[in-house]
């Protein structure tokens, strides 16, 4: 930058936002600090080990944090697997298809979505969605539950019971931004199209396929929502440590393992395994954001 | 004089309960250029893209009258729209470009209408950029995304694109008016070379481009068609007052 700032105004104002700025690296490095400290005894312990260990036991000492690294991934790749088509699907419908007069209130009802409190998403979970999945749970068929997908007792609480509150959830955030980001695709592309003997439908592809960077961003907000979210999820989804690619399976998420344990975690080592959990959770989140960003770039250029 | 390629009979057009157009009529040649002038607001814009119903995905607009393609009628009731604007093309004053390679954007009226073999879709995009005169400039970067160009090749690319179909007719709605004068005159060379095979109606505000580009110029005012005619003569002679005020520039 060459630019130079000749007035004391706009010196200080440079300084003054440039601080701010700032503040918020600072932050964020001083979270990483922060969890990096407090977990020094279990990091100093278990090492890498921490990673890749599947035993979750305060009463011996034991901690790997596996399975809540594979529990929430997973629950948050499955919620993402279910909220992405409805919430574009929404997002199409309000920007490219609904009558105009539907639209106001539709996008006021997606956002409302959003906005109830995790907590009341938990209570609906524990009292509508859980028994709605154990009576699915009894109806599948026996040939099927040799499959590992579907292995285990019906319990009810569990993995698919946790993924599809994070869908509810997650829809919301998605569809909004979606519905933006097809706002803001301009209606020259449309007509380009049409003027080709295009359909509805074909038009829309354009649409979809001018803001697909921006899409993509949508999802992977959606995607960073589901993996730090705790409340809802932990009412749901059996909190039990083990590692399991059923959808039936009682699982146990990052969040929730702080959430439930925290307060109970009365010897040292105990406490600093819980926060390195919190401190894997930050990485992985870092690295999702990471990704994200690389794929939005690389799209971009293409 | 042969069968005209378009012929119009008291189109009116609404924007909700505003009429834009009152009863216009009028004859649109084959392989010629017809040239539509008038102030901004004057209506031949919305004219234009009554031709391929582009304005039916504006609500609350609606057209009512006759225009005849070949004798059939643009809005009748079982007029196929997305057949009907495979043969009319059109190109927009902004140029337009999908964000794809420039081989796919040519193809993408090819794709949505069922393809054909690699062969096929390789000939047809090479033809096209030919005839919109920018295959020499692209041939050896067509898979490069089509941002890439610079305007004017932007928008000869929306015009080999809108080619690629096999339209009939061609309509530019001031393809020119964003691009600079080496750009502009480079479409204006195109539109002399497409006419021996399309019927071109083009909208200008440059009155020099109509009269150099065009064989036929209608003067549009206020939603109304003043005078249509011979271009030479539109502009020597013409015989309403209005439309010589207008092209001499003493309007207003």
């Amino acid at each position: 930058m060459n630019t130079t700032f000749k007035s004391r105004d706009d010196r200080g104002f440079r300084i003054g936002t440039g601080a701010i700025a700032a503040l918020v690296l600072l932050v964020v490095l001083g979270i990483g600090f922060e969890l990096t400290r407090q977990s020094l005894l279990s990091i100093a312990k278990f090492g890498f080990g921490f990673w890749k260990g599947t035993t979750w036991d305060p009463v011996s000492g034991e901690f790997g944090a596996l399975p809540f690294i594979w529990g929430t991934l997973y629950s948050a790749l499955l919620a993402l697997l279910l909220s992405t088509p409805i919430a574009i699907g929404i997002a199409v419908f309000i920007s490219e298809l609904s009558p105009r007069a539907l639209r106001q209130p539709l996008t006021y009802l997606t956002e409302l979505l959003a906005a109830i409190p995790s907590i009341v998403y938990g209570l609906w979970g524990v009292f509508v969605l859980v028994p709605a999945v154990r009576k699915l749970e009894l109806m599948t068929p026996e040939s099927w539950k040799k499959i590992p997908l579907f292995k285990g007792p019906p319990l009810g609480v569990g993995m698919l019971a946790a993924a599809l509150i994070l869908a509810v959830m997650v829809i919301p955030l998605t569809s909004s931004v979606a519905r933006e980001v097809l706002k803001n695709v301009p209606s020259t592309q449309r007509e380009a199209a049409y003027a080709l003997g295009a359909t509805r439908w074909e038009a829309i592809r354009i649409a979809l396929g001018f803001g697909r960077t921006g899409i993509i961003g949508a999802i992977m907000l959606g995607f960073g929502r589901a993996l730090g979210e705790t409340m809802a999820v932990t009412m749901v989804i059996g909190n039990n440590p083990q590692l399991s690619a059923s959808l039936f399976a009682p699982q146990y998420t990052m969040a929730a393992v702080i959430a439930n344990e925290f307060s109970e975690a009365a010897d040292e080592l105990y406490l600093h395994a819980l926060i390195e959990i919190g401190l894997l959770l930050f990485i992985i989140t870092i690295i999702v954001n990471l990704i994200s960003r690389v794929m939005v770039r690389s799209r971009r250029t293409a | 004089m042969n069968e005209p390629k378009i012929h119009v009979k008291d189109f009116d057009f609404f924007y909700g309960a505003s009429k834009v157009l009152h009863g216009i009529s009028m004859d649109i040649p084959d392989r010629q250029v017809t040239a539509l002038i008038g102030p901004s607001g004057c209506g031949k814009s919305t004219f234009v893209r009554s031709i391929n119903r582009m304005n039916d995905i504006i609500p609350d607009a609606r057209g009512t009258g006759t225009i005849l393609i070949d004798g059939k009628n643009v809005y009748g009731r079982d007029t196929d729209v997305v057949a009907l604007r495979r043969r009319v093309g059109m190109v927009f004053q902004k140029s337009n470009p999908f964000p794809k390679s420039i081989f796919e954007n040519v193809a993408y009226g090819l794709r949505i209408n069922g393809g054909g073999s690699k062969r096929e879709m390789a000939e047809i995009v090479e033809r096209s950029l030919r005839r919109a005169a920018l295959w020499e400039e692209v041939k050896d970067r067509l898979h490069s995304s089509a941002f890439a160009l610079s305007g004017g090749q932007q928008q000869r690319l929306c015009i080999a694109r809108a080619l690629a179909v096999d339209p009939e007719i061609l309509l530019m709605d001031e393809p020119a008016s964003a691009l600079d004068p080496i750009a502009t005159t480079k479409i204006e060379e195109l539109i002399y070379e497409l006419k021996s095979n399309y019927t071109i109606v083009i909208v200008t505000h440059n009155m020099q481009q109509a009269a150099r580009v065009s064989d036929k110029t209608a003067f549009f005012m206020m939603g109304r068609l003043v005078e249509l005619g011979d271009t030479k003569t539109m502009f020597m002679t013409p015989k309403e007052k209005m439309t010589e005020d207008y092209v001499t520039g003493r309007f207003g």
